[in-house]
């Protein structure tokens, strides 16, 4: 047994309502208690900002995709160069940094939680490999289901319990945790080199439409009671205009859960393009939140761009194809059989680029013009609109108006007829930022009851204490101030353990897995289904039996079973 | 006792299909492999215990004591290389990448001496490619460049192209067109429908014109380049463009002979334009069943695939500089490990006569021709036949080897961890 308090801690935890009281947090092992002992260690934060442990709802980490970024691009692995030094490996990357990167960088910024975005069930183990090698945050992989054909035909045949069983089996196969739709049906389309354009085109040979996808995996995620919504990444990525189709699939969804959103909308600022045509591209934020201020059940994410270079990512091959064709740089695709794609090419974001300064400008708005913190979460989709690395700068010019209007100055100067941000004038408190930076993280995948995002007695101890004295700082004033405090904490804890301290990760750590088994009923085992097994076995160049995750994968896992009703 | 759905730990194909049979401590039957495969499982000869050399010959030693010389020679070396590792499963190749970090080391897989070209070139250009079911339900027209699959991977074509089922294919192998293309007729060009003879040498050249003609401009192509006609070169065009899915799968006739890397760009370049006509996609005929596999581990550890040098505390990659040919050729290396591979069947003989003058600790189950000048020899488990681990074939999908019989001998994740545990004694955090 192993006891620490915090003393002094300036604590904002939405979670529970706490917003900014001075107290003491009481540890023991890995969860947080009412007290402990007078023998155990203690950690005087002297006042300095206390929040839960940092959630990334939406980044790209682990897996198939994620390593061929890096093993495309030695010029990224040049960037993020560090040598081996205390207990910490050596690291290379910028925007795809190695894994130890990932979880040192991660750390230090005081992130405990992460979901990786897209792991293609096929290549699953690969993710989780690489999860074991991201140590000091625990992981989660949301399962690729965009072009699953033994989905969509059950779609097709409008079979609900079917599309359910499939998407049980697969989840629980693959240790997967959420289920994830990039491009549905774009996809499965794109292995003959077409896209859709949205949510009602037909896709080839299957004979269902996007709209029939998401609608039935809503319906299939409801049954399954799973802790995390549907997470989709929308049809029509990138395109002038589409911000119409983004409607259109956000009026798909119906409030059907009471505990959570039954929608999360990743990336939203990639899809809430105006216009025609790249010349005429404009920002549509406004139409976007005003139907996401009327939606309280969808949740999203910002995916916020910053200017400089990146790599994007996606399973959304087509997509990527296209803006390899724009940019003319180097382009990889891969598609996975039977189930999804992927694409990724390195891009570098403007400020002297037109498109690419409103694109900066939306993601900011999409903040700003939410009303409800808590369906709107920060990110980048790190690192397709900017490395992780970089959401302080996010954090601050949500912060302040001052430092908006600065950046504005310098971006290309056709921007500001064609996005409503110069007369935005709010800026978020802390008690927001700290909800759009883990509580709403938390609420959204279903976690805040296995003790993540918040720091009641119960919860797990997982802690960023940020060296800043939030009452001394007027962050709308003082913006570096806040960009240099979320850089680094002071202490990170993980699990009831300092794993970072100023700068410095100081342990080892080993990461938790958290997946889910529904527990379907033997009649709806799809695995016993003589139609299903006899497809896969023809189609597949993989064995079923040799198709699992073995539980050797994880070394330490939390293994969610929700009870279903089919 | 029977094992089904056995992986073949031989070649990239990484066949998932095997049935074991096993007796007594040894595998005394098989069943669905090729030749390669049945080799394979049914090898024996192997190493029963370290051995080292003296001067008056071998000795048999410990594994104690073998763990103990190789920290020494490691220990002591100024410039150590690691090298091999695609014939071991992944787990301990990520020791291996722990290891070269706490060493300074240089790690090197053998990539270096196949598909290492393949990798610069996609480091140039990107890789359009897909896993082997999407060309196994989809591939009207596949095209082998510079390989011979019924030799090198013999099951290659009937599990995920021309003798394979496809959903989308009514009947696969009448469906599908093959296109062969080699400096000779090889066995796999018995089989094609259209076979392409180019002149040694001229395949960057052929690759070249066949970009010009899918982007229309025949004009300027001469009436026969390296061999092949005009003609042939148009009717390859005109197949591929109306194509509804072509698959374009390469070797070592591509990456190692003249233009290298640049034919392999020249040939993703292939592929890239026809993708603007139709679908496209290209793939690397990995060799060993776990090459691709080394590359994925080193990248996820150190963001570079293969030839990295932690001399300097950082990963540092330099192809060219940082390969195991070259700090060999260059005689820099002063011991190397060898692990899972077998470097005097592949490197130069420069590269070998070197490594023969410098202490080389060898972890194989089998002796084979590195044996001959190395130092000491420690066998271990195979992988796939009595150690489990992760590989991932030539497309990079990873799937867990299995184990068909019980063992005596440590497999290479418990030997490397326990040197990897020694050495972390010694240079401590």
């Amino acid at each position: 047994m192993s006891e620490l308090l915090v003393k002094n801690a300036y604590v904002i935890d939405p979670v529970n309502g706490i917003n900014g009281e001075v107290m003491d947090i009481a540890i023991r092992d890995q969860w947080i208690v009412e007290e402990v002992g007078s023998g155990a260690m203690v950690i005087d934060a002297k006042g300095q900002l206390t929040l839960p442990g940092g959630i990334d709802s939406h980044t790209h980490i682990c897996g198939t995709k994620v390593n061929f970024g890096r093993y495309m691009s030695p010029e990224d692995m040049r960037a993020g160069r560090m040598p081996r030094r205390g207990s910490m490996h050596a690291t290379s990357g910028y925007s795809v940094p190695t894994t130890y990167g990932n979880t040192y960088r991660y750390s230090t910024m005081g992130y405990t939680t992460l979901l990786e975005g897209a792991m293609a069930p096929l290549e699953a183990r690969h993710t989780h490999e690489e999860f074991t090698h991201t140590p000091l945050q625990d992981t989660m992989a949301n399962t690729l289901f965009d072009g699953n054909w033994a989905i969509m035909e059950a779609v097709r045949d409008g079979d609900m319990r079917r599309v359910a069983a499939i998407t049980a089996w697969t989840l629980s196969a693959v240790k997967g945790f959420a289920i994830k739709l990039t491009n549905p049906g774009g996809t499965e389309a794109w292995g003959w080199g077409e896209d859709v354009t949205c949510i009602h085109d037909q896709i080839p040979h299957f004979e269902v439409t996007p709209a029939e996808i998401i609608t039935a995996m809503i319906t299939a995620n409801e049954m399954l009671n799973l802790p995390h919504s549907v997470h989709l990444h929308c049809n029509n990525l990138g395109k002038p205009g589409n911000y119409t189709c983004t409607l259109d699939t956000f009026d798909l969804a119906r409030d059907l859960n009471k505990n959570r959103q039954t929608l999360y909308a990743t990336h939203v600022q990639f899809h809430s393009y105006g216009g025609s045509s790249w010349k005429d591209i404009c920002s549509k934020s406004e139409e976007i939140t005003r139907s996401l201020n009327s939606k309280p059940h969808i949740v999203f994410d910002m995916g916020q761009v910053l200017f400089g270079r990146t790599t994007t990512m996606t399973a959304d091959g087509p997509m990527e194809f296209n803006l390899y064709r724009l940019h003319h740089n180097k382009w990889s695709n891969h598609d996975v059989e039977l189930e999804t794609g992927a694409g990724i090419i390195p891009v570098l974001y403007r400020r002297s680029n037109l498109v690419n300064s409103i694109m900066w400008a939306i993601g900011l708005e999409l903040a700003l013009l939410t009303d409800d913190p808590w369906q709107c979460c920060l990110s980048t989709d790190s690192p397709n609109g900017a490395p992780f690395v970089r959401y302080p700068e996010i954090i601050a010019m949500l912060m302040s108006r001052r430092y908006r209007e600065e950046e504005m100055s310098s971006v290309h100067p056709g921007t500001e007829h064609r996005v409503p941000l110069p007369a935005i004038d709010r800026e978020l408190d802390w008690e927001e930022i700290a909800i759009m930076t883990r509580a709403a993280q938390a609420k959204a995948l279903g976690l805040i009851d296995i003790g993540k995002g918040h720091l009641a007695p119960g919860a797990e101890a997982d802690i960023a204490i940020y060296p800043i004295q939030i009452r001394d700082v007027d962050p709308s004033v003082d913006y570096m101030k806040v960009k240099e405090a979320f850089a680094t904490t002071a202490y990170t804890i993980k699990r009831g353990r300092v794993v970072a301290r100023q700068g410095d990760c100081v342990v080892d750590g080993i990461n938790s897995t958290i997946w889910v088994d529904p527990q379907v009923p033997p009649e709806y085992d799809i695995s016993n289904d003589p139609e299903f097994v006899k497809k896969f076995d023809r189609y597949y160049t993989v064995r079923m039996r040799n198709y699992p995750v073995q539980d050797v994968y994880l070394e330490r896992q939390v293994c969610l079973r929700p009870e279903v009703s089919l | 006792m029977k094992f089904d759905d056995v992986l073949c730990p031989f070649c990239g194909c990484l066949c998932d299909d095997i049935t074991v049979t096993a007796e007594g401590g040894r595998v005394t039957g098989v069943d669905n492999t090729c030749l390669l495969g049945t080799s394979k499982f049914l090898g024996d000869n192997r190493l029963k215990n370290p051995i080292m050399r003296t001067d008056d010959g071998w000795k048999d030693v410990t594994y104690d004591e073998a763990i103990a010389s190789t920290l020494d020679a490691l220990l002591e070396a100024d410039r150590p290389l690691l090298y091999g590792w695609s014939g071991t499963h992944g787990e301990a190749q990520c020791i291996g990448v722990h290891m070269a970090e706490l060493l300074g080391a240089v790690i090197d897989n053998t990539s270096s001496v196949c598909h290492g070209p393949s990798i610069l070139a996609i480091q140039e250009v990107g890789h359009p490619g897909c896993t082997l079911g999407q060309v196994k339900n989809r591939a009207d027209v596949i095209i082998y460049w510079g390989c011979n699959p019924t030799e090198a991977h013999p099951r290659h074509m009937s599990r995920y192209t021309t003798y394979a089922d496809g959903y989308f294919l009514d009947n696969a192998f009448r469906d599908r067109t093959v296109i062969v293309v080699d400096v000779r007729r090889t066995e796999t060009a018995e089989l094609a429908d259209v076979f392409v003879e180019i002149k040694p040498g001229g395949d960057y050249a052929v690759l070249s014109a066949l970009r010009a003609m899918v982007r229309g401009r025949d004009e300027m192509i001469p009436d026969s380049i390296a061999g092949v006609s005009k003609e042939q070169l148009r009717h390859i065009v005109e197949i591929c463009k109306n194509a509804k899915f072509c698959a374009v799968f390469f070797g070592v006739g591509l990456t190692m002979t003249r233009g290298k890397y640049k034919n392999v760009r020249n040939a993703i370049e292939l592929v890239d334009e026809l993708s603007r006509h139709t679908k496209a996609t290209i793939t690397p005929m990995r060799g060993h069943f776990n090459v691709y596999g080394s590359n994925e581990v080193n990248t996820w550890m150190s963001g570079y695939p293969y030839a990295i040098d932690f001399c300097r505390g950082i990963a540092f990659y330099n192809p060219g500089e940082t390969t195991a040919v070259d700090i060999l050729a260059r005689k820099e290396c002063d011991a190397a490990l060898i692990v899972a591979s077998d470097p005097a069947a592949h490197l130069p003989s420069k590269c070998i006569r070197h490594l023969a003058n410098i202490p080389v600790v060898q972890i194989d189950p089998y002796p084979n021709m590195t044996t001959a000048f190395c130092n000491l020899q420690i066998p271990v488990a195979v992988s796939g036949i009595d150690a489990e681990g992760t590989a991932y074939r030539m497309d990079g999908v990873p799937i867990r080897l299995r184990k068909v019989l019980e063992t005596e001998y440590p497999t290479d994740t418990m030997l490397l961890g326990r040197i990897y545990e020694a050495m972390m004694e010694v240079r401590g955090r």
